[in-house]
């Protein structure tokens, strides 16, 4: 435990030292605080509307910056290691390449969830002093189940991101890698499914089509915050399959961890095999 | 006693390329081995052997009788890379402690490796700042935390002045009476004949020798030589010395060099002091170096 420990603080401080965790952290606030009072502007009504529209806009939003913080801040964890040299002197070291890994997964996955709880909290905080008649237990489940998970989001993406590195022998390789993955997920992933759809005119197994949705972090994300609300707003996109998959939020749930275990599992295969 | 590093038989390649041929090395505990040879001999990979970073092609490397991948042997193992480098945005105390921890290291260690490495000056500057040699010292305290029985030092006087220089091998004879086991690779340098136990000379791969300095003096047969100057008759002692069959050369205006195969030393140094005067007399005994050239040179005769 101690030299992951070790590890992670390292990379942890390094968070703090280049303003990575304050920058994500006012980021989230801003926009988060923006979208609660401006986000239904678009409908002609300035001001906070609802819980459910605040938060699917917020997942909206999310989908798109999680993965990109996340891989920023991680693509660079194996391979700029070694480029500098420094991978050499930690595999002298006593400690496992798993320790290692852990240990950035760590220190990265710290940064994340303190700048998602720091950042979206405070939109939070301000939506339930500002905002009259607030429904406050609506109001928490919505926005701590909305943190929850997109920390994981982010994780499942710092995943991604030690996989790229793994397998980059420079790092700007790894940074090409991880956009691509990130426009993958979150653009061409989604369009794809769409135009699947429209192609075929709603005939491709129609039953086959919703569990596609479970093979993107990023559409498992947001079905898990677009559920469970009364009036729920309307579903727009691929979001509007998932009316048609009937798996319960658990199932979400575990799939979402399973997008956090599965990348850093083969993250940690790969960087075994990487030559030192 | 159990040897320290024992490396049987081992052959590495890179995909078609044999870079290392069936070496065989052992290290005792207390010993200081250098390991020399030019560019692309195989000293960096045969460290790299030894530390676990590589799994040799064929053959077998113990070190402490264990694997070196063994967590058990890297808690006891230093080691220098060569061109080391660190994280840029940290001080060179942050990175000793970072490292500290790693290693499990006592923290109380850090301020006094800094001393002795002489950056206590530069602790809270950022590794961003330091010079070459600088960098080369902080990555040598950083090869002494946790007390090492065994040190690796990758071309170790890499970016040193002189005096630097003179430091590190103070360093070493302080190790080594301490009882650390010490593997250094580097060219040939000039003067560190006096603070290593043996000497292995490595070219393409293949060790062509090894053992103490004056085993590879006797073995190489190199003559010592005896210059002498401030001769009264240089040419009267060249004509009685070259007709002996010596070989010598005159040396500066008057005096004269001969060269002293194995055990002529001393006979010829007393005929020098009977029929002449000298103001001076210098032995050279064969240095490393020339030591270095002598194996170089000999495979490519061997082979004529
Ligand atoms: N990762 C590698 N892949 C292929 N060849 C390598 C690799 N590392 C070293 N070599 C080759 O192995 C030989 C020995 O290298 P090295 O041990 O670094 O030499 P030295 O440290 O004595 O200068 C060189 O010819 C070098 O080109
Ligand atoms: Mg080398």
């Amino acid at each position: 435990m101690t030299p992951i420990w070790n590890m992670a603080r390292k990379e942890f401080s390094d968070g703090l030292r280049n303003r990575w965790l304050l920058a994500i952290s006012l980021l989230f606030a801003v926009l988060a605080i923006g979208i609660a009072w401006l986000g239904a502007a678009a409908s002609g009504q300035l001001g906070f509307t609802s819980i459910p529209a605040t938060i699917a806009s917020l997942a909206s939003l999310a989908t798109f910056l999680m993965p990109l913080i996340a891989l920023l801040l991680a693509y660079d964890a194996i391979v700029g290691e070694d480029e500098s040299g420094t991978l050499l002197l930690l595999l002298t070291y006593p400690l496992g390449r798993g320790q290692i890994l852990l240990g950035k997964f760590v220190g990265h996955g710290l940064i994340l969830a303190l700048a998602t709880f720091i950042g979206f909290g405070c939109a939070m905080l301000a939506i339930a002093l500002l905002v009259d008649d607030v429904e406050f237990s609506l109001l928490l489940w919505a926005f701590g189940r909305f943190m929850l998970t997109s920390t994981l989001l982010g994780w499942g993406f710092l995943g991604l991101a030690y996989v790229l590195s793994a397998v980059s022998a420079e790092k700007s390789t790894a940074a090409g890698l991880a956009l691509g993955v990130w426009f993958f997920f979150v653009l061409v992933f989604d369009l794809a499914l769409l135009a699947l759809l429209v192609i075929s005119e709603g005939q491709f197994s129609p039953t086959l089509l919703p569990w596609l949705l479970l093979f993107n972090p990023a559409d498992v994300y947001r079905l898990i915050n677009l559920s469970g609300f009364d009036t729920g707003p309307a579903s727009v996109g691929v979001m509007a399959l998932a009316g048609d998959l009937a798996v319960p939020t658990a199932v979400l749930w575990l799939c979402l961890a399973l997008w956090v275990v599965g990348p850093l599992a083969w993250a940690y295969w790969l960087f075994g095999r990487r030559a030192a | 006693m159990m040897p320290v590093v024992e490396i049987q038989g081992v052959t590495q390649r890179y995909g078609h390329a044999t870079v290392l041929h069936d070496l065989n090395l052992s290290l005792a505990p207390g010993e200081v081995l250098g390991l020399f040879g030019h560019n692309g001999a195989g000293k960096t990979t045969s460290m790299k052997l030894i530390l676990g970073l590589l799994q040799a092609s064929s053959g077998q490397v113990r070190v402490f009788g264990r694997a070196p991948s063994d967590p058990q042997v890297r808690q006891m193992l230093g080691y220098l890379p060569e061109n080391v480098t660190f994280y840029p945005q940290l001080s060179g105390l942050e990175t000793l402690q970072h490292f500290a921890r790693l290693k499990g290291a006592p923290m109380s260690q850090v301020a006094t490796l800094l001393e002795d490495v002489g950056l206590t000056a530069a602790a809270r500057r950022r590794v961003k700042t330091y010079s070459k040699g600088m960098r080369q010292r902080l990555g040598l305290a950083q090869a002494l935390l946790g007390e090492p029985r065994l040190l690796l030092l990758d071309e170790p006087t890499v970016g040193l002045d002189p005096i630097a220089t003179q430091d590190l091998y103070r360093l070493l004879d302080r190790l080594r009476g301490q009882g650390t086991s010490i593997i250094l690779c580097s060219h040939v340098l000039p003067g560190v004949e006096a603070h290593i136990n043996r000497a292995a000379i490595l070219t393409q791969g293949r060790l062509l020798a090894l053992g103490t300095l004056a085993a590879l003096r006797e073995e190489a047969g190199l003559p010592t030589l005896i210059r002498s100057s401030g001769l009264q008759r240089a040419a009267l002692l060249q004509k009685r010395w070259s007709e002996a069959g010596h070989v010598t050369r005159r040396w500066g205006a008057q005096g004269l060099q001969v060269a002293a195969f194995n055990g002529n030393k001393l006979d010829l140094l007393r005929q020098l002091l009977d029929q002449e005067n000298p103001s001076d007399v210098e032995i050279v005994v064969p240095s490393l170096e020339d030591l270095y050239r002598h194996y170089m040179d000999s495979p490519a005769e061997r082979a004529l």
